[in-house]
């Protein structure tokens, strides 16, 4: 095998397996760079290949350890590992035209895979330039001795012809709903919130910028202190962490609205939890879901893929005005022996007199003005967690006011439960839409009162206002590790950011969240009606059908355009040159001697000059057209001559 | 009957008839059919394809269907690669059988389209591989075996590509009427009958190999007796001794003064009289049964003996297109 085919191949390789480097075990990635490089070095050297037990050997040596890292030689993560040490290895044994092909066939599998962990806009444009490189190396394997230029042409023509085919077939091809078999596994997804709240959960999640989801509202937006996007809601609390608990019995919930509904859509990142994300309080689910008893939207499965749908909710509400015994209870419930001077903190507002709303303002005030702090970077808390941080450390995130809100609600006989989620988002302005980062999660409190059933009350908004009304890095001091996006950028870096965003939300709708009922929905706003699948099928064959004869058309006529002879053009130049000094024109049946000579009896000066250039002109046209210095000459003469009109 | 259909189809489709001029590979003439390895990334593509549902894959999705246009795609470039050549069949020099004849044809590229990978061979995979730049003549010499003397046909050849992704094999076929002369393969060494005297007057035993007239260098099939081994001794490479024969002597070669028992054996030990009379320099005729031809000289001379000898006695040989002997017509 050619050693530029060689280089071709490894590059091509280089290029697929290289996103796949961050989340391959390392020392698998080691391999397959080592393998690389050492396959270049024999090429430079033209040296022969390795004896195939050797490599036989290392094969299977390196699907035992793939095995050992993963416990198992099924699934898609052992499939991508495989799939990648298989195609290294096999740069080894490149000796047919057929292993050339095979390795080609396995690039484009191994881009396919990179999917399965990114399919953002600079992945494909990632995916296209990797293409290029394969095509090129494609076309090399089957011409060797072809130039690096008209490869890459050809390469390139190849591929800008199939984009608008491709356009057609993604928009057309009849999308059928997976998945085809098994279980999906996770989703690739950065960190979410989770089912239970300890110190610290929260404020590590304030460090990802990461997107939770984006929001569009179809109504008016509430103000930016409204959002609050609610998630798991947590009864249980051992001292230290608090947890959903049980399962709550399954009534619906009440909800009486005091308000306007809000409409919007939410497209929710896949975070492999089973939980939906509405504002509060949501009341109306356009996709199947269901609603707990503590207005909770859970779907059967996990979210796996981005999730897109509509929702209704009210900010003003009555939810729960008949709560049951058993909830209430539980919500009054604290781990014994615990936090004793929280508690007694609470007994005496109690015993103080008012009623549970002065109580609350107590507690509220209390942490305004005890000289508590909000802080990413809060001290360790001992074995009396929340006493610690009521009187000694008094600096926190949102979860350890909200915990010690909600335990100090509950020793003074108030219910009360935390709420997780997210608080706010940021409007982009591009795209007209919401976006909520994992560092906008918030945890806030929920307390039951008699005749407003359960109230939300956020104590971090009596520490830190700015918190909710302008996001997290207007709460914090300048010198905390945030994010660099969350603290506030440069307006044009902000803005690029925000267009950026705006984009990618347009990809993800548009291309990545284009399913069969995406589909649906586009053909009808098309004008297509009682769509059936054999319908778009058609339609998708007649589409391609046009492009490709185009295409065709195209191809075969520019083949066929005849190259304009330069003697020929310089000839009929002269006719029209000698037209315009008003003599007469040629006839288009004369030949260039008759033309001339009656030329030259009508102008005696022209006749020896028109004779000579006919004369050329016949032996360039019908005698040797390749002479080149000839032609040149005729040309020049042709040009040169001048015809003064009489 | 079905067969019968069978051929006749091939018949109509293929057109297996002789041509003469130039040939220009017009839509007509031009097949394609997908190759095992065309085949192969159809079932990739479908893997593929299942994959992308399966994860719900919609960047999948767009680089199946990327992979699946190029391929389309790649039909159109593999047809255009072969679309509007201009062929037409040049000289076959006469060679001697058992070596490989040499048949010439001129490919015309009238485009601005440089053409790659293009194959020209025969039935049997003897073949040629070459590429046809924009706006230009090539010339490509096809190789194929000639192992019995008489007319070599070229046959019908297959002009074929799988440029540019070898997924498509695209293929046209040419039928020429150009032919190759082919020699009958001389024995390795024959001494020459003995000549004959001018006027017919009997035979005559000077042995013309008697007078010593000079050395020459020796060339191939020269007799082994006859090299100087004395001048070879002194470094001066191997030489053959030239001996003169009398001005005006003629040497009959008839196929009845070979001593072989078959045709074959007999035809081959006359092509070795040919070429050493000729290496001599010697007037020489030719005696065959049924043909004759009076002494004379020369490469000429010597060309039309040999041809005699290789079509001699065979089946439908024609002989008479003197002017197409080693061509074709234009």
């Amino acid at each position: 095998m050619n050693t530029r085919i060689i280089y071709g191949l490894l590059l091509a390789i280089l290029m697929v397996i290289a996103p796949h480097a961050d989340h391959l075990p390392l020392w698998l990635s080691s391999l397959c760079a080592g393998v690389l490089l050492w396959r270049t070095y024999l090429n430079h050297n033209g040296s022969a290949l390795p004896n195939r037990w050797l490599l036989m050997l290392v094969t299977l040596g390196s699907a035992g350890g793939i095995a050992l890292e993963f416990h198992t030689l099924f699934g898609r993560e052992v499939g991508v590992a495989l799939l990648i040490l298989l195609s290294t290895l096999k740069l080894m044994e490149l000796r047919t035209l057929r292993d050339a092909t095979a390795l080609v066939y396995l690039a484009c599998f191994i881009i396919i895979t990179n999917f399965f962990y990114s399919q953002s806009i600079p992945t494909a444009l990632y995916m296209l330039a990797s293409l290029l490189v394969i095509v090129s190396s494609w076309v090399q394997i089957n011409a060797p001795g072809i130039a690096l230029k008209p490869r890459l042409r050809i390469a390139a023509i190849l591929l800008l012809q199939a984009i608008p085919l491709t356009l057609v077939l993604f928009v057309l091809f009849p999308r059928v709903q997976g998945p085809l078999w098994g279980m999906p596994q996770d989703a690739y997804a950065s960190s979410g919130l989770s089912d239970q709240m300890a110190p610290g959960s929260l404020s590590k999640l304030s460090l990802s910028d990461a997107v939770a989801f984006r929001v569009s509202y179809s109504t008016q937006a509430p103000g930016r202190e409204q959002m609050y996007w609610r998630g798991p809601v947590l009864w249980d609390f051992d001292g230290r962490t608090w947890t959903q608990g049980r399962t709550l019995a399954p009534l619906p919930p009440q909800l009486t609205e005091l308000d306007q509904a809000i409409d919007y859509s939410v497209t929710l990142e896949p975070h492999n939890r089973t939980w939906l994300f509405a504002l509060d309080m949501p009341d109306k689910l356009s996709i199947p879901s269901q609603q707990t008893y503590d207005f909770q939207l859970v779907q059967k499965a996990p979210v796996r893929a981005r999730l897109r749908y509509e929702a209704r909710s009210h900010l003003s509400y009555h939810a729960n005005l008949h709560e049951t015994e058993r909830n209430l209870k539980r919500a009054l419930q604290l781990p014994a022996a615990l936090n004793p001077r929280a508690r007694q903190l609470a007994a005496q507002w109690r015993n103080a007199g008012g009623n549970d709303a002065t109580v609350i303002q107590t507690a509220l005030g209390y942490f305004n003005q005890q000289g508590f702090r909000y802080t990413l970077e809060p001290p360790l808390l001992g074995f009396h967690s929340v006493d610690d941080f009521l009187f000694t450390s008094r600096q926190g995130f949102c979860e350890h006011y909200a915990s010690s809100f909600v335990f100090l609600m509950r020793a003074a006989g108030i219910p009360a439960r935390v709420v997780t989620g997210y608080q706010g988002g940021e409007y982009n302005d591009f795209g007209n839409y919401y976006i909520v980062r994992q560092s906008d999660a918030h945890a806030w409190a929920e307390v039951w009162l008699k005749d407003r059933g359960w109230v939300r009350v956020d104590p971090t908004a009596a520490i830190a206002p700015s918190r909710v009304q302008r996001g997290l890095s207007a709460a914090l001091p300048d010198n905390a590790a945030l994010p660099f996006m969350a603290r506030n950028p440069p307006q044009w870096l902000n803005n690029l950011r925000l267009n950026w965003d705006a984009l990618a939300n347009q990809w993800n709708q548009w291309v990545l969240g284009y399913n069969s009922e995406r589909q649906f929905a586009f053909l009808t706003r098309l004008g297509m009606e009682s769509i059936t699948w054999q319908k778009i099928a058609l339609n998708m064959l007649f589409a391609l059908g046009i492009v490709i004869s185009l295409f065709a058309l195209f191809m075969l006529r520019h083949l066929l355009a005849r190259q304009p002879d330069p003697v020929q053009l310089a000839w009929l130049r002269l006719c029209r040159k000698l037209a315009r000094a008003g003599l007469p024109p040629r006839a288009s049946h004369e030949g260039a001697q008759d033309y001339a000579a009656r030329i030259g009896a009508l102008r005696p000066d022209l006749s020896a000059s028109i004779d000579d250039l006919a004369a050329r002109y016949n032996a360039l046209r019908y005698g040797n057209l390749a002479d080149e210095p000839a032609q040149h000459e005729f040309i020049r003469r042709a040009t040169a001559l001048k015809v003064r009109r009489v | 009957m079905l067969n019968q259909l069978k051929n006749r189809f091939r018949t109509w489709l293929f057109r297996p008839k002789v041509e003469h001029g130039t040939v220009t590979l017009t839509q007509r003439r031009i097949f394609i059919l997908p190759t095992r390895r065309g085949l192969g990334l159809a079932v990739v593509l479908v893997l593929m394809m299942l994959g992308d549902i399966n994860y719900n894959l919609s960047l999948g999705y767009v680089l199946t269907f990327l992979l699946a246009m190029m391929a389309v795609m790649s039909m159109l470039h593999a047809f255009r690669n072969l679309a509007h050549l201009q062929i037409r069949a040049g000289r076959a020099d006469a060679v001697f059988a058992g070596e490989t004849a040499r048949f010439v044809l001129h490919f015309h590229n009238p485009s601005k389209l440089p053409r790659y990978q293009l194959c020209l061979g025969d039935n049997a995979g003897h073949g040629v591989t070459f590429d046809a730049p924009a706006l230009q003549d090539s010339t490509v010499t096809l190789p194929l075996p000639a192992p019995r003397r008489g007319w070599l046909q070229a046959g019908r050849l297959k002009l074929h590509t799988e440029f540019p992704l070898g997924l498509f094999h695209a293929w046209s076929y040419l039928h020429f009427d150009t032919r190759c002369l082919v020699y009958a393969k001389p024995l390795p060494s024959a001494p020459l009958p003995p000549g004959n005297a001018p006027e017919g007057t009997g035979k005559h035993s000077i042995a013309g190999d008697e007078d010593f007239a000079g050395l020459r260098n020796y060339v191939a099939g020269d007799a082994m007796p006859r090299i100087s081994w004395k001048a070879f001794a002194r470094g001066h490479g191997l030489q053959v001794k030239q001996f003169s024969t009398q001005v005006g002597e003629e040497l009959w070669l008839d196929l009845a003064d070979a001593p072989e028992r078959d045709n074959e054996g007999k035809l081959a030990r006359m092509t070795r009289w040919v070429l050493d009379a000729e290496a001599q320099e010697l007037r020489y005729g030719l005696r065959l049964p049924g043909s004759e031809l009076p002494p004379h000289g020369g490469t000429a001379q010597r060309d039309e003996c040999l041809r005699r000898i290789a079509l001699f006695d065979l089946p439908h040989a024609p002989d008479s297109l003197n002017a197409k002997d080693t061509g074709t017509s234009q």
